[in-house]
């Protein structure tokens, strides 16, 4: 019998879909202003990219205060072990109907493939794209800081290879988000918060 | 309240020392002459020096010393005058007197011609005397009524197919009336937008040829062809910008400020920049904050002035004199116009290409230019730069500036491959555009420069840069960020430039669209196979 647990809470989910919606709001004006298309004009998409751009801001300063005041930072702490298995399951397992390699409990909401690409997220593709994205935004201020001959194409290569990066991993996210035991579990548990889990004891169930 | 009810007793206190100041001397002031300089304290048509015939300019000239008796002294000393201005920048000596270009060549082979728009009475030859001062012609530039250039032009008895390719007949007898100085002796007073479009409107033969942005429409501009001296607007003359002080004009173009980072500083006088009463911080509160950012690195002019030839009346952008003097089987001049009716070839002038509403090309530019001048050897298989704007993007005082660029094809000495001067005008056998004689024009022409010449005639592609500073466009039109901020913006032929926009390293740019192409069709991939793999089992 499958059971249900309760593994995103209210402001996870929250921080989950506003996100996603600013990162892609971000990624659709973004590319306008690198100039791979032209969709809104130079001139309002740069506003409604900063826009979106200091809302994600703000919501992550609550979402780091969150992590650290429920301890759920913990979910990102790396981890190989099973990874191998992940693998072989995205790889094989998946087509055969072999059984998930990783038991999800509330403890461990994430499976290493998961702990290892949010982290990748959060170290490498967040820092360099906030970094260089306040760059950007405060140009006009660089000499003040002595930062006048850092070249421009610089900081814009820096962020927009971090957002090209965010694409694919966007890409793939989704894809993966329909890779539960069925299409839609796992976008369902994202929207209620409630997974269906295989009936097990969930002390047991570590990886 | 408070400020209404003084103002209203302000009100009331002006009319009655108003009322009151007629009462006590007993009449009404006389009818001030409707001239249109109101503002000046003296109406010249008063003057008793004034109320005779003048027969010559020189005698006019002499009238006007009377009271303002230093102005030739001042004048003698001015860029106007001296039609050569030594460049500190560069160290050359430029003017009118000294550099070339595409069009006209050079004045100093013109003889009078050219000198026609030199500010004196007689300068005919080399004979002139600069020192005179009653070779002054206050007339060119105090004349108000907008008729003294061209008619003093029109005194010389040029040919009018000469400059009249297309020449209206009708209009014949009233360019050519002769300049009545009484009249317009008693009407001076300051230059207006005519005045100094007496000349500066038709520069290298006819109304807006050589500039683009200066031409005879801003003597009745509306604002949106130039938001400073829209007639429906703030009126400014030139010399609102070119201020002069000892007539001194400021803003020479030999010698422009690309970036001013004085401010403001109208109160003692312009400097004939954008800053000199807009500031270093000129975009309002209200604007978007990053307009004030691009003030470092882009004139205004870039932004301000987005299209040069607005006023209808074209420009031209090429002159090739190596096709001119070709006739017909009769022996006459040929004149062909495109569909426009604009003169694409004449025998006299060659071939030449126009263009109205003309995007200004962008240079760095630091304020400094330097021309190619005789005295410099050129490779006639090149494309000679006539002048070259000096800056690029590692130089701070440099800035992104408009500019009109004038290409074409001029003679050389293909011996010495040297640029020449030639004389074009001329009733004896030595100019062009009677004889179609190169050899002998060039001839005539480096003999007044005082220079050799091998008597070998080639033609070389030239090309000259003019800053662009006039048909300033209400905010309203000024460019749109896209304008420059896309891939094939107005910025993307300027060197060593980057902006949002414009893209990065291209290859970066593929390399990471492959990769989200390859993700995407990865899990594409994936996806169908579990589809069909489950469909199996099912």
């Amino acid at each position: 019998m499958p059971k249900k647990i309760y593994v995103f809470k209210r402001f996870e989910r929250f921080w989950h879909w506003s996100q996603a919606i600013l990162i892609i709001t971000l990624l659709i004006t973004g590319f306008e202003v690198h100039g791979i298309y032209s969709l809104f004009g130079f001139e309002q998409v740069v506003g409604y990219h900063t826009i979106a751009a200091w809302t994600l801001v703000g919501l992550w300063i609550f979402a780091i205060f969150w992590h650290f005041t429920t301890g759920e930072w913990k979910q990102y702490i790396p981890t190989l072990e099973k990874a191998d298995a992940m693998i072989k399951y995205y790889a094989v397992g998946i087509f055969t109907n072999a059984p998930h390699p990783f038991r999800q409990t509330t403890r461990h909401k994430h499976n290493p493939l998961q702990r290892l690409a949010y982290l990748f997220v959060l170290l490498v593709i967040g820092p360099t794209i906030w970094f260089s994205g306040w760059l950007y935004l405060f140009y006009d201020v660089w000499p003040e800081y002595g930062l006048a001959n850092l070249p421009l194409e610089w900081v814009a290569v820096a962020h927009a290879s971090a957002a090209y990066l965010m694409l694919i991993f966007l890409i793939v996210h989704v894809y993966l988000a329909t890779a539960g035991h069925t299409p839609t579990a796992h976008i369902k548990a994202m929207i209620t918060g409630w997974e269906e889990v295989e009936d097990e004891d969930e002390e047991k169930t570590k990886i | 309240m408070i400020y209404k009810s003084v103002g209203v007793g302000l009100f009331f206190a002006i009319g009655l020392i108003a009322a009151s100041s007629n009462w006590v001397y007993g009449k009404t002031p006389d009818t001030v002459t409707p001239a249109p300089m109101q503002l000046s304290t003296a109406d010249h048509s008063k003057f008793e020096v004034l109320q005779q015939r003048f027969k010559s300019g020189m005698e006019l000239t002499k009238a006007c010393l009377g009271c303002h008796n230093l102005a030739a002294k001042q004048v003698h000393t001015s860029n106007h005058w001296n039609w050569e201005i030594p460049n500190d920048k560069t160290g050359q000596l430029v003017g009118k007197r000294n550099v070339l270009n595409s069009m006209m060549v050079a004045t100093s082979s013109n003889g009078p011609y050219c000198a026609r728009c030199h500010i004196s009475n007689e300068w005919k030859d080399e004979g002139f005397d600069f020192t005179a001062e009653e070779q002054v012609d206050c007339l060119a530039c105090h004349d108000t009524t907008g008729t003294y250039a061209s008619n003093k032009w029109h005194q010389l008895r040029v040919k009018c197919s000469a400059c009249h390719v297309e020449w209206d007949k009708s209009k014949a007898r009233e360019v050519v009336r002769k300049p009545n100085l009484s009249e317009l002796a008693k009407q001076v007073g300051k230059p207006s937008v005519k005045s100094c479009g007496g000349c500066h409107f038709y520069s290298d033969g006819g109304d807006g040829i050589k500039h683009g942005d200066l031409d005879s429409s801003l003597a009745t501009a509306p604002r949106h062809l130039d938001v400073h001296m829209a007639q429906d607007g703030l009126g400014y003359s030139c010399t609102t910008c070119h201020k002069t002080e000892w007539h001194q004009m400021m803003g020479s173009q030999y010698e422009p400020e690309s970036k001013d980072e004085q401010g403001v500083d109208v109160a003692a006088g312009s400097r004939a920049t954008c800053e000199s009463c807009h500031g270093l911080v000129p975009h309002p509160e209200s604007a978007n904050p990053k307009l004030n950012n691009h003030v470092d690195r882009i004139a205004c002019q870039t932004c301000h002035i987005p299209a040069l030839a607005r006023g209808g009346r074209p420009t031209k952008t090429y002159w090739d004199w190596s096709t001119a003097g070709r006739v017909d089987d009769k022996g006459k001049d040929i004149v062909e116009r495109d569909d426009k009716g604009r003169v694409i070839y004449s025998s006299k002038r060659g071939g030449a290409q126009w263009a109205e509403n003309l995007t200004p090309e962008y240079v760095w530019f630091n304020g400094r230019i330097e021309f190619t001048t005789m005295d410099d050897s050129i490779d006639p298989a090149g494309v000679v730069q006539l002048n070259t704007l000096a800056g690029g993007p590692d130089d701070p005082k440099a800035r992104i500036w408009p500019v009109k660029a004038l290409r074409g094809k001029q003679p050389i000495d293909a011996e010495q491959a040297t640029l020449v001067a030639a004389s074009l005008f001329g009733k004896k056998n030595d100019g062009f555009w009677k004889t179609f004689d190169w050899t002998a024009s060039i001839d005539a022409a480096m003999k007044v420069a005082g220079r050799e010449f091998s008597g070998q005639v080639g033609f070389v592609e030239t090309e000259m840069r003019i800053p662009v500073n006039h048909m300033v466009a209400p905010a309203e039109d000024a460019l749109a960020c896209v304008s420059c901020h896309s891939r094939e913006g107005r910025m993307k032929d300027v060197e060593g430039l980057y902006m949002p926009g414009i893209g990065s390293v291209p290859i970066l740019d593929k390399l990471f669209l492959t990769m989200a192409l390859l993700a995407l069709s990865g899990v594409l991939l994936h996806g169908a196979i579990r589809v069909i793999s489950s469909q199996k089992k099912g």
